[in-house]
């Protein structure tokens, strides 16, 4: 599994990646209470705003991790958003991307960088 | 933190692992490990605890010994009727300005001798200055500086707090009563701000922590952060001073027309007479230009304060704004609060929010959102 600085993680299957955040991040947004995914076909690109998720707290966006392509989103959590703070590195996933480059991945921190950047 | 106050409860929240955040110049609880939402619904479920020390204390004290002279006094600064109001009972009230805008939203009790009331925290040092200024040739003004005070609110707050003090089972919404208990004096009401049956408790502050440890001792129990106090007041339809209300808004623009009595307005016994009085008097006979209203989102995204609203998904003229939204856990979706021009204000109008570029639909409807739970 590989880390961006916007604590989402990234694990390839097949040709194609599985986004979703942290549970550091579930944690530090509280409750999810709605979330809006992009729609299947979209191209996006690295640093795009592509995931709005509001909290009881307040809202906030999702980035894209690198370029490429929508292929899948996970409808349960927009149907049940506080499923992203029971499960959040596993059946709460975001959404699945066919990346541009797939050799971008190597760029993004290991698990080993990513809990030294929240510690 | 260095500069911010903590109240006399900072102890206890420490020690149940609340997160604490600046609020109004004091170090508050804005959740607990529990999380908003839970805390919400248990305070809705059972009972919840909160600490609303930073709220501001004052007694108002006839200098003449004649309790209608406070009555009077305070009458020239609110549109209530003070004079009507019984020893040992509260009433909501609220200072306005001479635009008839209001400075800040209290409450008013009378207890016997004296007046005691309670203002927000971020406007506490203004009220104070606003009533030294206006009404301290009538009234001895003193601020109790050396009180906590914490709401017990829920279903089961009747059942916690009558446990310690079973004579509070019998006072009905918006009495007040001075109890000994225990070699302290407590001031108990039975109000609060979450449209839920409660209390609202002001204790010595040496006391506080050993007397909110009994209250929190009890299963039923569990301490509210800030965070879901917000959220079980939006769903009662309650305004936050600052938000919903401020100077620039009046009563009969906030749709607090209900809390002015009959002897205030045209033709009462005490018309008029408080700031801005021409001007509020002249809205209850003409109407005013925007109202405040509860507003449903139809969809599921959250419409926060700020939000702007219009009449239609492509017209460019602006109807109003949201002042308090969020996501309300008992209503399990999201609730609003707005103003809209008068012409949109009639329950059921569908407007359009604009959130992140786009028009979402909400419809105006009847507050409280939650029905209200009290004990009349």
């Amino acid at each position: 599994m590989k880390y961006t600085e916007e604590h989402e993680w990234l694990k390839p299957e097949g040709d194609v990646v599985i986004v979703g955040i942290t549970q550091h991040a579930a944690d530090a947004l509280g409750e999810l209470v709605f979330v809006e995914l992009p729609e299947v076909g979209t191209e996006v690109e690295k640093g795009e705003e592509i995931v709005v998720i509001e909290s009881v707290k307040a809202a906030s966006d999702i980035t894209a991790p690198l370029d490429g392509e929508i292929t899948e989103v996970n409808q349960d959590i927009v149907d049940t958003p506080t499923l992203v703070n029971e499960d959040p590195t596993a059946a709460a996933w975001f959404f699945k991307m066919k990346l541009k480059d797939a050799s971008e991945m190597d760029g993004l921190m290991d698990e080993d960088a990513y809990k030294a950047l929240i510690d | 933190m260095a500069d911010l106050l903590r109240t006399p409860l900072y102890d206890f929240h420490v020690e149940k692992g609340a997160k604490l955040v600046p609020f109004a110049g004091y170090e508050m609880p804005v959740q607990y490990p529990l999380g908003v939402m839970n805390e919400h619904k248990h305070c809705r479920a059972k009972a919840g605890l909160f600490d609303v020390s930073h709220m501001g204390q004052v007694l108002l004290t006839p200098k003449s010994g004649n309790i209608e002279d406070a009555c009077l006094a305070l009458e020239t600064l609110v549109p209530m009727d003070i004079c009507a109001l019984k020893p040992g009972r509260q009433r909501y009230a609220f200072f306005t300005n001479d635009n008839g805008g209001i400075l800040d939203d209290l409450m008013v009790a009378n207890r016997g001798d004296h007046l005691f009331i309670v203002v927000n925290a971020a406007c506490k040092d203004a009220d104070i200055a606003h009533m030294q200024n206006k009404i301290s040739d009538s009234c001895e003004i003193n601020v109790v500086d050396d009180r906590a005070l914490v709401a017990l609110q829920g279903p089961d707050a009747e059942t916690v707090l009558s446990a310690l003090i079973p004579d509070v089972a019998d006072y009905k919404f918006m009495d007040v009563a001075i109890v000994d208990y225990d070699g302290m004096e407590l001031w108990i009401s039975r109000s609060g701000y979450t449209g839920e049956d409660g209390y609202e408790i002001s204790v010595p502050a040496d006391n506080a922590s050993a007397f909110v440890s009994k209250l929190s001792d009890n299963d039923l129990v569990e301490p509210i952060g800030l965070g879901a106090r917000d959220s079980l007041r939006l769903e009662g339809g309650l305004c936050l001073y600052g938000n919903d209300i401020d100077e620039t808004t009046t009563p009969v623009e906030a749709a607090l027309t209900w809390a002015v009595q009959k002897a205030r307005r045209a033709g009462g016994d005490r018309e008029g007479g408080f700031p801005g009085a021409e001007e509020v008097l002249a809205q209850f006979e003409n109407g005013a230009p925007r109202k405040r209203v509860g507003l449903l989102p139809e969809g599921r995204a959250p419409m926060r304060a700020g939000t702007k609203l219009f009449a239609s998904e492509t017209s460019s003229d602006e109807i109003g704004e949201i002042t308090s939204g969020g996501f309300g856990p008992t209503v399990n979706g999201p609730v609003s609060m707005g103003y809209v021009s008068t012409e949109h204000s009639a329950e059921g109008t569908k407007v359009f929010a604009e959130l992140r570029g786009k028009r979402l639909p909400a419809i105006v409807t009847k507050m409280p959102f939650v029905a209200a739970n009290f004990k009349r």
